[in-house]
């Protein structure tokens, strides 16, 4: 497995890795400190850990580095991206490449998560805003 | 371009569209290169609506909310033409199927696709799906607010969602803006159902696991009022509920349905009142601009009142048995007085239910240019809409119809027979679908005697999975394989009507392919004979109970 860290500097330890199945909601205390937390995706299909993932960042604020294991190929990039992941583990070829590229592949995002993009929504109203000033 | 009555796509809406097909392209060409096994490349060209059928591709296009622009009706027509054999399928959630696509052309055909602001996204796959409305949505006398307007806000948030790509299974949401559900939203695993409470304000009654398939289900309600801008944080929470705890381990156990089933209503509601708690006034809380800025787009075309009550077309009521009958069927009233909604039949006698080539898509074109603000819907009952006629334009309209074969007047009747492809078409099916309502559609042809039987719905699906929504046709038909021989079992009572949506009861044992026809015969006879004034098929069905018709079919078959 090749590992491809958005943040290299970053420290990985204490690092916590939690099964798709568990409740990121009840971990309380055992997350204080943690600067690495590792999600799963036993398939490329069971997207679980996406909502960990959200949760996690945006619910509870967690700011250290959050990595996809298990099944993670380049067409999730986008997705991962979105909902968090800065760190992934993958065997597949090309997955760098795809990594450099993933955050353009689409310009134009409609769902606000935590990763800081402006939606489309919002640009929108922006625009309309700026026409009625 | 003629003024539309829709919500047109801004340059966010086609830059995404535009990436998404170079994207697909660029997986296409990895899979065709070698460097993406077909179970790699599976998830990836479902989510774009890319099925390998029985005898080839088939593209799955998203018409959302079932509303298209003439130009858009013809794109659609070309691309049937010059990628497929010349024709398309309209389906039972408001898409079209085209069932010849090569795999090395789908990406120019979706690159068509876009030119029209179309695209296949989210067609199929484990995702939220394309969100349907009622057909006569902006149009309807009944209508509280048109639903389509929240189907755009909810496509577009929808659309790759990077949370929900990948759920259990698939999710369909459908919206009604009427008190007479067309949308059929008790059977979806989301239903928006938008009313008026007793302060005047309109809300959403929330409606999750229902759905057919192999278990069938009733959506049950989890919210009976939502603030129309928590829509998206509210559906939010329903499906991160569902990605988190939907079960994963069997795929027929896999829907919405089951995990509501199985935790029961209440805890559902908990979960996601929960979960909605943390999520609502959040940056998902729709603001009146926007909500405003895409109601707009919907604004009903600025229509005149006309006459009723046109010489022309009682005169041809009275010359013309077949237009007299239309009127009943097809024509339904529209909100502004001198209007109507006219549904095209694409169920004409003997052929293919849903079916349209290319050249009768573009006749639909031309006569919505004519006489329908260009504007054409596909009803989940797989025929297609004139949502704005004037009255006065009704003969031509007819005639227009009866040169491209859909002028049938057996709307509701018992020859609008919804079928899913069957095993025509499909690789999960057990049996033929459109053979069986072929020929149920030519035995029950004459047009006095669809229009005596009056109101009864037949729905036929070829396995199931329940494509043709046999669970809730007043006669449903479901196709079943018994040692290689097709098989199709009966059931009575199936209803998708707003308050009285009901799933039908098995019958008997099921009859062979040769004896469907003689069994829907022998339900029509004891119905007929046992009716009362004013009772529809259904309606009967439920004061006498099945014995009678079960009698009159097995002793008949």
């Amino acid at each position: 497995m090749a590992l491809f860290r958005l943040h290299p500097e970053a420290a990985q330890e204490p690092a916590l890795a939690l099964a798709n199945t568990d409740d990121v909601l009840a971990l309380g205390s055992a997350l204080a400190g943690v600067k690495l937390i590792v999600l799963n995706f036993p398939k490329f299909t069971d997207g679980r850990a996406y909502s960990q993932a959200r949760l996690l960042r945006e619910r509870l604020g967690y700011t250290g580095e959050l990595r996809a294991t298990g099944a993670v190929f380049l067409d999730q990039l986008p997705f991962l991206l979105r909902c968090g992941f800065d760190s992934f583990e993958s065997e597949q070829k090309g997955f760098a490449e795809a990594l450099a590229k993933a955050r353009t592949l689409f310009s134009v995002v409609y769902q606000p998560t935590g990763d800081g993009r402006v939606t489309a929504g919002a640009l929108r109203l922006q625009q309309r805003k700026a026409v009625a000033a | 371009m003629p003024d539309t009555h829709f919500y047109q796509y801004d340059a966010y809406d086609r830059a995404l569209v535009a990436e998404r097909v170079a994207q697909f392209r660029d997986q296409v060409r990895r899979r065709l290169a070698g460097e993406l096994t077909e179970e790699q490349f599976k998830p990836l060209r479902l989510t774009n609506g890319l099925y390998l059928q029985l005898h080839a591709y088939m593209l799955r296009i998203a018409i959302p909310y079932g509303t298209l622009s003439t130009r858009q009706l013809r794109q659609l027509a070309a691309i049937a033409r010059k990628y497929d054999r010349g024709y398309g399928h309209f389906t039972t959630r408001q898409n079209l199927q085209l069932n010849w696509i090569r795999l090395e052309d789908a990406p120019d055909a979706l690159a068509m696709l876009a030119e029209v602001d179309m695209h296949a996204i989210q067609t199929s796959g484990n995702l939220i799906r394309n969100v349907t409305a009622d057909h006569f949505a902006g149009a309807a006398i009944d209508e509280i607010e048109d639903p389509r307007i929240w189907c755009e806000i909810v496509r577009q948030w929808s659309t790759l969602h990077p949370e929900f790509s990948f759920l259990p299974r698939k999710f369909k949401i459908a919206i009604t803006g009427s008190p007479n559900d067309r949308a059929a939203v008790r059977v979806h695993d989301v239903g928006l159902r938008l009313w008026r409470n007793e302060q005047g304000e309109v809300g959403f009654e929330v409606i999750v696991g229902g759905g057919l398939g192999r278990t069938p289900m009733i959506g049950k309600t989890i919210r009976d009022f939502l603030p129309k801008d928590e829509l998206l944080a509210y559906l939010e929470s329903v499906l991160r509920v569902y990605n988190r705890y939907g079960r994963r381990d069997n795929l027929y156990k896999s829907r919405i349905k089951i995990l509501v089933h199985e935790i029961g209503v209440e805890k559902m509601r908990e979960d996601v009142e929960a979960e909605y708690a943390a999520t609502k006034d959040s940056a998902l809380k729709l603001s009146p601009q926007t909500i405003e800025a895409i109601a707009r787009q919907f604004a009903p075309p600025a229509l005149r009142a006309k006459r009723t009550k046109v010489p022309e077309v009682e005169a041809l009521k009275l010359e013309n048995r077949a237009f007299a009958l239309w009127l009943k069927s097809n024509v339904a009233p529209h909100r502004v007085p001198g209007h109507a909604i006219v549904t095209a039949s694409l169920k004409p006698a003997g052929a293919p239910p849903g079916d349209a080539s290319s050249a009768q898509m573009e006749g639909v074109a031309d006569i919505a240019d004519a006489w329908s603000q260009s504007e054409v819907r596909v009803s989940h009952e797989q025929n297609l809409v004139f949502p704005h006629v004037p009255i006065e334009a009704l003969p031509e309209v007819y005639r227009a119809l009866e040169r491209l074969g859909f002028a049938e007047a057996n709307i509701g009747k018992i020859t609008d027979i919804i079928a899913c492809p069957g095993l025509d078409y499909c690789a999960l099916a057990n049996a033929r679908s459109i053979p069986v309502a072929q020929r149920i559609s030519t035995h029950f042809a004459e047009l006095s005697r669809q229009h005596d039987i009056g109101d009864l719905k037949i729905k036929i699906s070829g396995c199931i999975n329940a494509c043709g929504h046999h669970h809730v046709g007043h006669i449903g038909i479901l196709g079943v394989d018994k040692n290689g021989v097709e098989l199709y079992q009966l059931s009575l009572g199936g209803d998708v009507d707003f308050g009285k949506t009901a799933l039908g009861t098995i019958l008997g044992p099921a009859v062979e392919a040769d004896k469907v026809v003689e069994a829907v015969d022998a339900l029509v006879a004891t119905y007929l004979e046992a009716r009362q004034a004013g009772e529809r098929f259904v309606d009967t069905y439920r004061r006498i109970g099945a014995q009678p018709f079960k009698e009159r079919v097995y002793g008949a078959v």
